[in-house]
């Protein structure tokens, strides 16, 4: 325990002796979360519609008009024929373009029944298919509103589904703030990285320098070594995400239902791990610029594929499966499930025997690479 | 006889198909100051750290301090000193913090790294620098603090890879008091180096040459054996002997 002491207490000294890397390890990631929680914003408004009605009666100009008044779109342009659209999509005019047949009124309230054409500029997957969604809600409100009005005109009488409309009710986040969503994983992938950068650099340091040779020359125990590196960052990390969350307290004023004994219990395992990996890194490779490219390469993956920026659910089943092995995924779920929701340890308890599993495999690894004799 | 401290036999390491060290063999007696020569490149690096556990030898046989090279590697490291040629001590601590750093490592009590640590800086003339951080000192004063730290712990051997490359004559001079003054204590000294004086003041030397070892004596004999007045020409003529 008491060389374990010495090496933390060596590490501290050196991390805070380091002008240049202090800003790197306590401003940068702030700037970040700031900066990428205003940025990181999926919600999209004042979608490009472009407006073709071939009929020109009462029902079509109803219809862009609801389409027009929500929030979701805006009237870029308007024309006649079905090349016009084609012409504003070809130049980025729409991201969205409906087109009213002629013949739309009468069919409609003829035969009940009618057909019309949206067609969406899918570049942008994500915004394609929004635009797709809003799209159908407005006309499915402007459905239900018309069949009212043909009842009431009909004389039938109002129907006992008269007032029949979807709610949504959007439970955990219910003003659909994206922030509230995106800084707790946010705050998870800069955490990760710093925790992954610091300790896959440091081992590879002290072999730059060469005074790892010095302290394998020293009677100290592997697990002593590993755990000497760990504990430091570990402690840096822990830090790290309490600056976190108070930014996102103060100033993204994010709700925190559940238990924080419960999240910073979790972030131990998960940066053990990190910090694992880390090391396990910095064990096999010889230079300060390998390692930091390995690390890298695992970070994108671990980001890309970590939930945040896609949804898992989204992606082919090769890919989920791949994101069962991604670390970055059970601590943005943890953070979301235990700040937004309150959920539990019984809630989270796969999660964390994951993660502990990973953080021996990956520690064990480390402490088994790092040879005090080659 | 006493039982040698260091003992090889037909050590060998090899590198693919270069062969650094050659079957070397020699023993060195407990409180000796051993020289342990050669040009750059002869495999004096290579065969020491065979000898303090950093590198599986190929083969041939070692022990050190009592223990197998092979089996207990983590023994002989608790009875040994090593000082490399490459600079061991961290730059961005102080000379406080270096010498409690590596005298913590080797378990010391507390008392006794206290203790430690004014007498060093004491003895070596650290007073007014013990708050600076080791990169603001000289290479001289470097290499005499990295020697006195490298035996914090009183180990029975200590090893030196080159202590001395690049510095003044005055320094190296002082080095050697730390040098003796240890093996007054009764550290034995394994020292490598290629200036030839400093070769004059070791107990016996051997002489290494692409991986082998060429001759092994005390200085006196060598130079009667080869017949001339100093080291620095025993070396020439092992060495270089193309040179003549």
């Amino acid at each position: 325990m008491r060389i374990i002491q010495f090496l933390v207490r060596k590490e501290f000294l050196q991390i805070f002796r380091n002008k240049g890397m202090l800003p790197i390890i306590f401003i940068m990631p702030v700037i970040q979360l700031v900066v990428l929680a205003n940025a990181a914003n999926f919600e999209i408004e004042n979608l490009k519609l472009f407006f073709i009605d071939k009929d020109q009666s009462t029902l079509s100009r109803l219809l862009r008009s609801k389409m027009d008044g929500s929030n979701y779109f805006l009237l870029s342009g308007f024309g006649l024929s079905s090349q016009d659209g084609a012409t504003a999509l070809d130049r980025n005019q729409a991201d969205l373009v409906i087109e009213i047949p002629s013949g739309f009124e009468k069919k409609l309230v003829r035969e009940n029944t009618q057909k019309i054409q949206l067609v969406v500029n899918a570049i942008d997957g994500t915004k394609g298919a929004l635009a797709n969604f809003y799209a159908l809600e407005v006309i499915s409100q402007f459905n239900q509103e018309i069949r009212q009005d043909f009842q009431a005109i009909n004389k039938v009488g109002v129907s006992p589904f008269n007032r029949l409309q979807v709610e949504y009710s959007h439970w955990f986040n219910p003003d659909l703030n994206y922030k509230t969503f995106m800084v707790p994983g946010i705050l998870v992938l800069l955490v990760t990285m710093i925790g992954a950068f610091l300790s896959a650099m440091n081992i590879v340091r002290e072999k730059e320098i060469g005074t790892i040779e010095q302290l394998n020359v020293t009677p100290i125990k592997k697990y002593q070594f590993i755990t000497g590196k760990l504990l430091p960052f570990l402690i840096l990390g822990l830090v790290e995400l309490t600056i976190g969350f108070i930014i996102a307290k103060v100033v993204f004023d994010i709700p925190f239902v559940g238990s924080i004994f419960l999240i910073y219990g979790f972030a131990v395992i998960y940066l053990t791990l990190v910090l694992g990996l880390g090391l396990f890194i910095s064990t096999f490779t010889e230079t300060q610029q390998q390692a930091m490219f390995i690390t890298w390469f695992f970070l994108v993956i671990f980001i890309l594929m970590g939930g945040l920026f896609t949804a898992i659910e989204n992606m082919p089943l090769w890919a989920q499966r791949i994101t069962l092995f991604n670390p970055v995924r059970y601590f943005i779920e943890v953070v979301r499930m235990v700040m937004l929701k309150g959920s539990g340890l019984m809630d989270i308890k796969w999660h964390a025997l994951i993660v502990f599993l990973y953080a021996v495999g990956v520690n064990g690894l480390a402490i088994y690479r790092y040879r005090k004799t080659v | 006889m006493e039982r040698p401290i260091i003992y090889a036999k037909n050590l060998t390491k090899r590198f693919g198909n270069f062969t650094a060290v050659d079957a070397i063999s020699f023993e060195v007696g407990k409180g000796e100051i051993f020289g342990f020569l050669g040009a750059n490149g002869a495999g004096k690096t290579t065969a020491i750290k065979m000898l303090i556990g950093l590198w599986k030898p190929t083969e041939g046989q070692a022990m050190v301090a009592g223990y197998d090279v092979y089996k207990q590697p983590e023994e002989i490291k608790r009875n040994i000193g090593y000082m490399s040629q490459r600079f061991s001590l961290y730059e961005d601590l102080t000379v406080q913090e270096n010498i409690r750093f590596y005298a913590g490592i080797y378990g010391l009590s507390n008392q006794s790294i206290r203790e430690k640590t004014d007498e060093l800086i004491v003895k070596l003339g650290l007073e007014q620098v013990q708050n600076e951080r080791i990169a603001s000192l000289p290479l001289g004063w470097k290499q005499k603090l990295a020697f006195s730290v490298a035996i914090i712990h009183d180990p029975k051997i200590v090893f030196l890879d080159e202590p001395t490359g690049g510095v003044d004559p005055i320094t190296r001079r002082q080095f050697w008091d730390l040098i003796y003054e240890a093996s007054h204590k009764g550290i034995t000294v394994f020292v490598t180096t290629h200036y030839m004086d400093e070769a004059e003041y070791c107990d016996r030397v051997s002489m290494m040459v692409d991986g082998r070892i060429e001759a092994l004596d005390k200085p006196g004999a060598l130079k009667v054996h080869y017949g001339v007045e100093s080291m620095h020409d025993v070396f020439v003529k092992l060495a270089r002997p193309e040179v003549e």
